[in-house]
């Protein structure tokens, strides 16, 4: 097993890598002079030899490359333009409010998804069957941002059980329960559209294994049947739902984006936004290199807990 | 005269090089073999799960470059040559008629395929010649319109000899050809293929794991184990007479009416590990004779009698 | 036309069109519309609610007439996500069959790529793309488009791997095929319904997406507006006039959810499986619908009364097994042999009711283990009879066993539904059975996971799960049908000392004679549904009585006969939801004569044997006395 882990992540190497290529390149995209493109108004000579000096642009472009690449293998990613400060304080900072929005939010769409699809599956075509189905189609056409204003309109405007925005109380707030309250919109908002996808695959998946030849042998055998759906049937159909679970974390990711803006969430997406938006690049190549990363680390988790299931995975 | 021949043909399975290290030495399949088919003859070949037969086959019409060796058809050696070189003079048949066919194509569409590509014929002329090998195979012709998934599995396998005909080769693998059907079907088919022989001078390989089957149709037999030949013989005599003891487990161990049921002589049934095979002979660690002789040298395929060969140190 | 009808079938995709095509006329109607302009502001009446004058949904925070600039929006989002998804999806498909099809070192190295660009969270590589490209509609759809392409390639090239290994891609080379023409000819149909699908299911997903990136402002600029655009403008005003946010986000979920709703339907009915209903859930328990009288009791261990058992698909009835009645006695061996399709099978399924339901329904007879009856008994009744007092050996071991437990704890738990016995007990037990099964290391090897044994081995843990808990009868159904012929004979002839050490009643399914000549004491044959001979095996084997069993007897080839012409018969089996009236073998039967063709004719004959024939090839009466 830790043989398997340490494979994993050395093959991790290359694809971070490739990241960092990518973006790299997406980056130097931008057509005419960065520098003035970044500056606008405030275009001053002394500015763009400014910007031009600290982000390398003087030199080959391979060889900014590797600048920057050792640079934030040692952890520095640069300065922001905007903010005035490391790159690597700021997504640090905002990423960590990211990762307890969309954390809690994939916790929850995994657990809620997966229920929801066994239960669909075991009762297919009973009632039970059709409101999930419904609820989750409903889940998966509405749109995360919008179900989130609906949500404020509802919860926080009308009904005031819960706080509008933002991740604490101006005043008096930052306890634990503070951010409990704050945190039920936006992590259900969030949580929708993946939780109907899982919910989704994992009823497919099911209807898929309970046909199998081993379902009819766990029930010759007298089986309890709901040993025979909770445990070979769920067992077997988690092969398949697991890697969707790894996929649908890079969803939820994304969708903080969105979320964070309505909710105005201090997370890494809405950073990432702003910096769009001021067009400090420095920021945003930053902050997608280091959650990219993030994400594919969390992808090794994955692939071990997979192989943790399924014996005839290689180790 | 020979229409077939095959000299020293392997094949070793290539695995994968892991990151740190040398590659290991690969799956050997096929073991350097060589045999000659006589034109006009059957040549059933035989052998369990595991054996490389289907390599064999596969390697034999092409669809699979061989590691080393080289087959020669009518005395012109086939090294190299594309798929569609093979496919004029040598054919195959598989298993599964249902796999063989594509679903989205027409009866017609799949006969037509190798006229058109392989013999470049021009259209007047195809559809008489498809009519004729429908003709021959037993089959209407009003069936050419159809999609294959409205065939049963016998008269899709019949579709499936009727476009190997079609490239009009000189031999044709039939590999499996039968295990898919049902008796009453399958006698049907076999008969079939023995008219057809006939009809169009072919010269089978007969690939099967049913001892019964392979005697009722071949001339002479190949017995295949664990990738490499262990007897050759008569149809006739080599189930009655073998000199392999795998050859004599196999007789033994057929299901025939009358015979009562013992579970015939041998220790273990596990074949060897093909990443880490034995030095010597592979059946020794089933082989109830077998000695130190058998497990530390690979004994050659010899003359044993008139027209039988046995790869023995210690032959029945 | 088929597919349409298809289509429509389902109601919600019914739904779904009728929703998306009413938006869709509207859209396209927007141009002759007397609509205002949707970019002409007029700040005195901004935030006008919906049905004031002039302004059917009222007005934006600029005054702009909110209809106007919803449907000229819903134009701009929808065709937006239509080229999103065409784009996507066709450079997504092409990489994939193209990796797909020519495999090795190409599909390694775009496989890589495709990985590399699926590490990324979407968004940042569409927030990348948008960064460099500028914020804008075109770069929005670049940048979806973009992030969409690994996913069609990942997908299809799966499916592309799937089909590249059937046979038929292999005679197309042989037919003298260029690549290229078999790519197009042979994979490109058969891949083109997913592509369809993926792209149907995924149109929705990506006019969210476009919208999205609106919302955040890096979609369409001001003055033009999408869907996104308007409900991220109206976003500021949301508590004070949510109608503004409200009109376009509704907007978005309609078009959505048609989208989807749309794209289940094209889903379900371009899949031959989704069709034919094979992906419904089977039940713990066969749906038993009789209608007729339950059969009185009799003093056998487990007999099979008139079995009927029907598959209903549609509206069409096969009916697999059409009364059967067999008895076994403890420590006889029955067998029950056919070809494929004759309903044996069903008939050894329907003993413990493991027909799958849907599409299997019981709909007569009855199935008495000693005297009580099991088709009507409660699903907790049944269950505790299955793998206790009646245990089933199945046919192919690899797909019979979970393929994720370890094989002793199949075994153990096997016990432990029906005792209750400790885990260490359990395990020891485990141990004994695969002892007494003739597995070698049985300590280590009930450690294994199935994948890890080879077939026989494989067969032999399904044996001795059978034996668990030491039922009275057990049910095999073709058991070794998938081994190798060595592996076989050492099988059966260990089912046959076990049947013998503990007296244990067998009813073995087959198809192969030679099997039911070494190992069973009675044999009978079953054709299209019904059983046409039974008799001691001997008596049915020397001198076989129905045309049938005579004629498929001479159509297995037997070692030790020589090159020879084989038997056939000629013809086809019935098909079971269109049986002919009379004798269902009387269309292959070179016997036939006129009253075969009608009427009921009844299993009949002295003693142990019976036959269903009207003409049988013997003298059964005779044949009896001179044996007895």
């Amino acid at each position: 097993m830790g043989g398997y882990i340490i494979k994993r992540l050395i093959s991790a190497i290359p694809v971070l890598l490739g990241i960092t290529i990518i973006v790299f390149l997406i980056m130097s995209l931008i057509p005419g002079d960065p520098a003035t493109a970044i500056l606008g108004s405030y275009a001053t000579p002394e500015n763009v030899a400014k910007i031009n000096r600290d982000l390398g642009l003087d030199k080959p472009m391979v060889q900014r490359y590797f600048i920057w690449l050792f640079n934030m293998v040692q952890g520095d990613f640069g300065r922001s333009y905007s903010l005035n400060r490391p790159v690597i304080d700021e997504v640090l900072e905002r990423f960590t409010a990211t990762l307890v929005l969309a954390g809690t939010s994939f916790v929850l769409c995994s657990i809620l998804g997966i229920l929801a699809g066994v239960v669909s599956a075991a009762r297919q075509y009973g009632w039970a069957d059709k409101a999930i189905t419904f609820t989750v189609l409903i889940g998966i056409s509405v749109p995360s941002f919008f179900l989130g204003m609906m949500m404020i309109l509802l919860f926080a405007v009308n009904l005031k059980w819960l706080p509008v925005s933002g991740m604490y109380a101006i005043y008096g707030g930052g306890d634990l329960w503070d951010l409990a309250k704050h945190l039920v919109m936006p992590a259900l908002a969030l949580s929708a559209v993946a939780t109907g996808v899982i919910a989704r695959l994992a009823r497919s998946a099911m209807l898929e294994v309970l046909r199998l030849d081993y379902i009819r042998t766990a029930r010759a055998k007298g089986l309890p049947e709901r040993r025979v759906i909770m445990g070979h049937a769920l067992r077997a159909a988690m092969v398949s739902i697991i890697p969707v679970l790894g996929i649908q974390a890079g969803f939820v990711l994304s969708g903080s984006v969105y979320i964070e803006i309505v909710f105005q969430w201090p997370g890494a997406g809405r950073m990432l936004v702003d910096a769009i938006l001021s067009r400090d690049l420095l920021l945003v190549q930053g902050g997608v290199v280091f959650i990219a990363a993030c994400y594919v680390l969390f992808n090794i988790l994955v692939d071990v807990a997979q192989s943790l299931l399924d014996p005839r995975i290689k180790t | 005269m020979t229409a077939l021949k095959v000299e020293n043909l392997a094949k070793t399975f290539a695995l994968k090089k892991p990151l740190f290290g040398a590659a290991p030495p690969g799956v050997r399949a096929v073991r350097a073999m060589s045999f000659e088919v006589a034109k006009g003859e059957t040549l059933g070949v035989v052998g369990e799960s595991g054996c490389g037969k289907s390599t064999l086959a596969r390697m034999l019409v092409g669809l699979l470059e061989p590691s080393q060796g080289h087959i020669e058809i009518d005395g012109r050696a086939l090294d190299n040559a594309d798929p569609a070189e093979f496919g004029k003079l040598i054919q195959y048949v598989f298993q599964d008629p249902s796999s063989s066919l594509n679903p989205r194509k027409t009866i017609r569409q799949i006969i037509e395929a190798p006229l058109k590509r392989l013999h470049k014929m021009p259209k007047a002329e195809r559809g008489t010649r498809i009519a004729e090998i429908f003709a021959s195979v037993n089959l209407r012709e009003e069936f050419l319109g159809r999609y294959p998934h409205e065939f049963s599995g016998g008269q899709a396998q019949r579709i499936g000899i009727a476009r190997a005909l079609a490239a009009n080769p000189r031999i044709i693998i039939l590999d499996e050809p039968v295990s898919a059907l049902d008796v009453s079907v399958q006698a049907q088919v076999l008969n079939l293929m023995k008219d057809l022989k006939a009809e169009f001078g072919l010269t089978y390989l007969f690939i099967t794991h049913d001892l019964a089957v392979v005697e009722a149709v071949s001339d002479r037999i190949l017995v295949l184990y664990f990738g490499a030949v262990v007897e050759v013989g008569r149809a006739d005599s080599i189930f009655a007479n073998p000199r392999h003891p795998y050859t004599k487990l196999l007789a033994d161990s057929a299901p025939v009416v009358g015979r009562p049921l013992t579970a015939p002589e041998q220790k273990g049934n596990e074949l060897p590990d093909p990443l880490n095979p034995p030095p010597g002979c592979a059946f020794a660690g089933r082989c109830p004779f077998a000695t130190d002789l058998c497990r530390r040298t690979d004994p050659a395929l010899e003359r044993m009698g008139d027209d039988q060969f046995a790869a023995c140190h210690h032959p029945l | 036309m088929h597919f349409l009808t298809l289509l429509f079938r389902n109601q919600l995709a019914a739904l779904g069109a009728v929703v998306l095509g009413a938006i869709l006329v509207a859209v396209l109607l927007t141009p002759v519309l007397p609509l205002q302009d949707p970019n002409a502001t007029a700040t005195p009446d901004r935030f006008l609610s919906p049905f004031a004058e002039g302004h059917l949904l009222g007005t934006d925070h600029l005054g702009r007439d909110l209809l106007s600039r919803l449907l000229h929006g819903t134009l701009l989002s929808l065709g937006v996500g239509v080229a999103a998804a065409l784009i996507a999806g066709i450079i997504g498909s092409a990489i994939g069959i193209v990796a797909g099809y020519v495999g090795g070192r190409t599909d390694n190295i775009i496989m890589r790529g495709v990985d590399m660009l699926m590490a990324f969270p979407y968004i940042l590589l569409a927030l990348a793309i948008v960064a460099a490209l500028g914020p804008g509609l075109l770069n929005a759809l670049i940048a979806v488009a973009a992030v969409n392409i690994p996913f069609f390639a990942r997908n299809i090239r799966g499916v592309t791997v799937g089909l590249a290994g059937r046979e038929f891609i292999d005679a197309a080379r042989l037919s003298g095929m260029s690549h290229t023409r078999i790519i197009l000819t042979e994979l490109l149909p058969n891949v083109l319904p997913v592509i369809i699908i993926a792209m149907s299911t995924t149109v929705g997903w990506m006019i969210l997406e476009t919208a999205g990136l609106s919302f955040l402002g890096l979609g369409s600029q001001p003055p033009q507006a999408d869907l996104g655009s308007m409900l991220g403008e109206a976003r500021s005003a949301l508590i004070t006039y949510p109608h503004v946010s409200v009109i376009p986000g509704l907007m978005i979920f309609l078009i959505v959810m048609s989208v989807n709703l749309l794209g289940d339907g094209l889903r379900d009915a371009l899949d031959p499986r989704l069709r034919s209903g094979a992906l419904s859930r089977p039940r713990a328990i066969t749906l038993v619908e009789r209608e007729d009288e339950v059969p009185a009791a009799t003093d056998d261990l487990l007999a099979i009364q008139d079995l009927q058992t029907q598959f209903h698909v549609g509206d069409r009835i096969y009916r697999a097994v059409g009364g059967v009645s067999l008895a076994v006695r403890p420590g006889e061996c029955l067998g029950l042999i056919g070809e494929s399709g004759s309903g044996k099978s069903v008939t050894a399924l329907s003993v413990m009711g493991l027909v799958s339901s849907p599409p299997g329904v019981i709909t007569g007879g009855a199935v008495r283990f000693q005297g009580t009856d099991l088709i009507g008994a409660r699903y907790e009744a049944l269950r505790r009879m299955r793998g206790d007092r009646v245990a089933y050996i199945f046919q192919d071991p690899l797909s019979t066993l979970h393929p994720l437990y370890r094989v002793g704890d199949q075994l153990a738990e096997a016990i432990r539904s029906h005792h209750k016995v400790g885990h260490k007990e359990a395990r020891e037990r485990a141990v004994q059975l695969f002892e007494d099964v003739r597995i070698p290391n049985a300590k280590s090897r009930i450690d294994n996971y199935p994948h890890e044994m080879s077939g026989g081995m494989r067969q032999r843990v399904g044996i001795a799960m059978a034996l668990a808990n030491d039922p009275d009868v057990i049910i095999a159904d073709e058991p070794t049908t998938a081994l190798d012929v060595t592996v076989q004979a050492q099988i059966l002839s260990l089912l046959n000392d076990l049947r013998r050490d503990r007296g244990l009643a067998i009813l073995f399914i087959t198809h192969d004679f030679g099997v039911v000549a070494q190992l069973c004491d009675r044999i009978a044959v079953m054709y299209a549904g019904r059983i046409v001979e039974e008799g001691p095996t001997t008596a049915v084997l020397e001198r076989p009585a129905h045309p049938y069993t005579k004629r498929l007897i001479a159509c297995v080839p037997e070692l030790g006969g020589g090159r020879r012409e084989l038997a056939a018969i000629t013809g086809l089996p019935p098909v079971v939801n269109d049986l002919p009236p009379g004798c269902a073998f009387a269309p292959r039967c070179d016997k036939v004569r006129a009253d075969c063709k009608h009427g009921e004719i009844a299993l009949a004959g002295p003693g142990a044997r019976a036959v269903r024939c009207l003409y049988p090839e013997a003298d059964l009466q005779k044949g009896e006395e001179t044996t007895a």
